[in-house]
């Protein structure tokens, strides 16, 4: 029997978030909390189908729909993942329960409408990734900065209006310049067709101008220096679920538009202007992590750690140019894209789960500051132990997710040269330094104060949403095969389609 | 022998408007909700007529003077959308501040038919017949309420203002007629399209028609009356001037600039440019500072008619379906946003200022949701209508080769988009200063409720009306 798993992926939170609303309305918080978390659940099982059902050794999409959807610009309503989306699909899936679960009992203002904004979000965001049609990919792409809008604007900080326009603007600015360049390849090409983007032949100037076009769009969203000045703002206000989102999923589209329009789409633009590009990472990678390094509050040292980290996504996918160049053989580029994807998926996960992490101390002490800790781990031993293990996961230890990635992507920066390889692996040391720093004034040391003497440890709810995320961290950082096996053969693909000059 | 079906609407409605006006002089005060409901038929009645008499193919009678073509059906049908909106949201505002009178209604439709007539219009002469029947409509209705001084202040402004406009587009149709020696609108292009056809003279009156055009759209430099009108006018008669007449705007300029001197594309274009530029510029920038709410759609209307202007200066036949297709979705929304002021206003209170927003949601999460619908809409945010509105006219330019323009409108929208991000800001982030019930009647609530879900699904579904409007221009 056919079954249109995309679609239900898609479909099932958005329902799932009207019911919430109709539900919930009033005082019935705890009817929308368990609807939530079951639509969420359910959504995640589907999307494990998504998993089982891939053919890894199958080139192209799969779970293909595909409907008209608006005749006058031969635009479809066109849904499929290969191995570059399907992960992110899970991901998504996988960090939209947890973070239902980290809201709780937390959420006391109109959780019913919480619950039901990161319903719709999840909706939205599977759709960006599933979208084949870039008229559809960019309706989603728009549309989830609306649900985002008010998480910030509602359940944020003494900041938040501030924090969620500014998010709202600069990402908003960022996508226009991105629509006139899918307008004009639109025109070019006579449909919305993403594979028919990728075919299409252009020549450098317009190459240059679409990539620059697209570079606004996903440079805000990943996001890169210098225009990046909207995320710290954004997730120090943002509830605990929106930061967790913000990093884990909303930052990976940008690094998902460049690999899925950027590089296939404008191949030649893409290789003349890789030094800007790698220029750009290594600033975000080494500038970025000294900026994190005298952090004062622990949500934006993590935010500016994600800046440095996605750092490397950027860095892994434009190194391949270089490194080819260099060494006329495709295992070294192979490495850096491998190395951007799984940084991708690691770092929304351990992103994630620090951003819990100073979830369940926000909630206790309601501070954020590293100077109103101290020795937490003499009161909340589990919890401790916890950080420490995601600390050193952001830090890149080996045996964690976080090692994979930047150890694959310095492989591959290698081949292309070594100075440029060193420069990346200076995070390994500035990234353990002030994530390490941080959890040694927060956790380590004599009790601080009164507050953290009183603290309790992590209940069975914050347990098993931080013990979820420990396993996938571990289990990624030991055996990455499955995540790797399954994006391989697209990544090929890709990297033979961007090699060929469009010219 | 003149062929009289193509205006059977037309012809209908000025019988109806008598009736209504008849019979709304034997009825007592307590008795006008007969006044009310006789208008509602006698649109639904206009609305059968142009559906029964649709033209599929251009017919032209009265000695060229009037045109029914499917483009005129549909705009017609828009109108009378617009028309009915505003008598249904307006009923009870009206009724709870003791302006429940026919003369509302009768204006009202006699300004309906005014549109009706510009939209057909194939003769300068028809349309400036239209037009005036319009202006005149409308100036009565801003200064419906006798005891508010700032309407009767805004009504004077619109007055003098208008005639000016009037005046300088009756110059220019002048100086064409002089330089052509017809004023249909056909035989016009005929004229100019021939060699040494479109000379200074002929120039000159362009311009004024384009000063005439403008101010009827209400762009800049054009567009000093806009905001005082809107904010001085009873919210009825704001939604009213906000939402039908653009659509006789768009016929205005359609009929005479695309149609009647398309030869002079070159020539009008430039103009154009300009008008749009300062639009979405002032338009955009100084909504940012009211606090007004109406004279905050009144700035984003001027905003929203540059983008409407950048598909006539593309000038192609889709850029012209946009245009349309703008119009028609830009009415939906306005129809929407000055509906929801209407809705919270009760007795004695007007909801007009932007803080009368603040914590709608902790009121009415529902027409909260509603109002952020149409906030996003107007922002061009998908999946709402007026993001496709904005694709659509952006699409026109790129294919015009008029890249630089479309990147300069989507910056500016941007910018705009902070002052509709205020209004979500204050409904869902702010706590309330307004803490009563809202009074609204059933009716009204399901009207507005299908209003900003329509924008919705028209933004998931936007393939109907596109094709429409890509089909009948």
């Amino acid at each position: 029997m056919y079954v249109p798993l995309l679609s239900i992926c898609i479909w099932l939170p958005i329902a799932g978030a009207i019911a919430v609303l109709l539900l919930g309305s009033g005082q019935r918080a705890e009817l929308a909390r368990r609807v939530a978390l079951g639509v969420s659940v359910a959504t995640f099982v589907v999307a494990i189908h998504l998993y089982i059902g891939f053919y890894p050794e199958y080139v192209g999409m799969h779970f293909v729909e595909r409907l008209p959807w608006i005749g006058a610009f031969n635009a479809f309503y066109a849904l499929g993942v290969d191995g570059i989306s399907m992960p992110l699909i899970l991901l998504t899936a996988f960090l939209t329960p947890l973070v239902i679960i980290a809201g709780w009992e937390v959420i006391k203002t109109r959780p019913a409408q919480y619950f039901a904004a990161f319903l719709l979000l999840e909706g939205l965001m599977i759709g960006v990734f599933a979208a084949l049609d870039a008229l559809l990919f960019y309706v989603f792409w728009e549309a989830m900065l609306v649900p985002m809008f008010i998480i910030i604007g509602v359940w944020g900080g003494e900041r938040r209006v501030y924090a969620t326009v500014k998010f709202f603007l600069y990402t908003f600015l960022g996508s226009v310049f991105m629509l006139v360049a899918l307008i004009y390849l639109y025109q070019q090409s006579g449909s919305y067709s993403i594979q028919t983007f990728h075919e299409l032949p252009l020549g450098m100037n317009e190459q240059v101008l679409i990539f620059l076009a697209f570079l606004i769009a996903f440079a805000v969203k990943v996001p890169m220096w210098p225009v990046h000045t909207w995320l710290p703002d954004a997730h120090v206000e943002a509830p605990t679920g929106g930061s967790v989102i913000l990093a884990a999923v909303l930052l990976k589209m940008g690094g998902y538009g460049f690999i899925r329009f950027s590089l296939p789409i404008t191949p030649d633009a893409s290789q003349s202007l890789a030094w800007l590009m790698i220029g750009l990472s290594l600033v975000a990678i080494v500038y970025i992590a000294f900026v994190a390094l005298v952090q004062k509050d622990m949500k934006k040292l993590i935010a500016y750690s994600s800046i440095a980290h996605m750092g490397f996504v950027t860095l892994g996918f434009f190194v391949i140019f270089a490194t080819i160049a260099n060494t006329q053989d495709e295992a070294g580029a192979m490495l850096a894209l491998q190395g951007g994807m799984v940084q991708m998926i690691s770092h929304g996960l351990i992103s994630g789960a620090l951003f819990l992490c100073v979830g369940v101390m926000y909630d206790r002490l309601h501070s954020r500051e590293i100077s109103a800790y101290g020795g937490v781990a003499n009161t909340m031993p589990k919890f401790a132990a916890f950080v420490v293990l995601f600390a050193l996961a952001n830090a890149g230890l080996p045996g964690t997710s976080g090692f994979v990635g930047e150890f694959f992507v310095i492989l591959g920066s290698f081949h292309a040269s070594f100075w440029l390889a060193f420069t990346a692996a200076t995070i390994l040391v500035f990234g353990a330094a002030y994530t390490l720093w941080m959890v040694k004034r927060v956790i380590f040391g004599e009790v601080g104060n009164d507050g953290v003497a009183a603290l309790e440890d992590v209940g069975r709810r914050e347990f098993f949403v931080l013990g979820t995320l420990a396993v996938s961290v571990l289990v990624l950082g030991v055996w990455p095969d499955p995540l790797v096996e399954a994006m391989d053969e697209t990544l090929r693909q890709l990297l033979v389609h961007v090699m060929q000059s469009k010219l | 022998m003149i062929e009289y079906s193509p205006a059977a609407a037309e012809i209908f409605l000025a019988t109806a408007i008598c009736v209504v006006l008849l019979v709304d002089v034997f009825l007592r005060d307590e008795q006008r909700m007969i006044t009310y409901w006789l208008s509602l038929v006698a649109l639904l009645g206009t609305a059968a007529c142009t559906g029964l008499f649709f033209a599929d193919q251009t017919v032209i009678t009265f000695y060229g003077s009037f045109v029914a073509d499917s483009a005129a059906g549909v705009l017609k049908l828009v109108a009378y959308l617009a028309v009915a909106l505003v008598f249904v949201y307006s009923r009870d505002y009206l009724a709870a501040r003791n302006l429940f009178k026919g003369e509302f209604f009768i204006l009202g439709l006699f300004g309906l038919l005014g549109i009706m007539v510009m939209i057909s219009a194939h003769s300068l002469l028809t349309m400036y017949l239209g037009l005036e029947l319009l202006s005149l409509a409308l100036y009565a209705l801003v200064a419906f309420n006798r005891e508010s001084a700032t309407a009767a202040e805004s009504a004077m402004k619109y007055f003098v203002l208008g005639a000016i406009a009037s005046g300088t587009l009756l110059y220019g149709i002048s100086l064409l007629y002089g330089v052509t020696g017809t004023l249909e609108i056909t035989e016009l292009a005929e004229r100019l399209s021939e060699p040494d056809g479109m000379d200074i003279t002929a120039l000159v009156g362009l311009a004024f028609i384009v000063v005439g055009v403008a101010f009827k759209f209400g762009a800049v430099p054009f567009h000093m009356w806009v905001p005082d009108v809107y904010q001085g006018a009873p919210t009825p008669v704001t939604l009213f001037i906000g939402s039908a007449p653009k659509i006789a705007a768009f016929a205005l300029a359609w009929r005479v600039l695309v149609e009647g001197l398309g030869d002079a594309h070159s020539s009008w274009q430039g103009m154009l440019i300009v008008l749009s530029i300062l639009s979405l510029a002032i338009g955009n920038v100084v909504a940012i500072a009211q606090t007004n709410l109406k004279r905050m759609l009144a700035y984003s209307t001027i905003s929203h008619v540059g983008f409407i202007l950048m598909g006539f200066i593309a000038g192609t036949d889709d850029a012209l379906s946009a245009a349309l297709f703008y119009t028609v979705s830009y009415v939906i929304m306005a129809a929407a946003a000055f509906g929801m002021i209407l809705l919270l206003s009760r007795e004695g209170f007007e909801a007009e200022q932007l803080e009368d927003f603040k914590g709608l949601n902790a009121r009415s999460p529902w027409f909260a949701f509603v109002m952020l619908m149409i906030m996003f809409s107007m922002a061009g945010v998908p999946p709402f209508i007026g993001f496709y509105a904005k694709l659509l006219v952006l699409g026109g330019l790129i294919e015009a080769g008029l890249l630089w323009l479309a990147i300069l409108g989507v910056i500016l929208a941007v910018v705009g988009a902070f002052y509709y991000l205020r209004v979500v800001w204050y409904m869902y982030f702010a706590d309330p200063v307004d803490e009563a019930p809202i009074v609204a009647p059933g009716s009204m609530r399901v009207v507005i409720s299908v209003n900003g879900l329509g924008l919705l699904a028209l933004g998931v579904f936007p393939g109907f009306l596109l094709d429409l409007c890509v089909r009948v221009l």
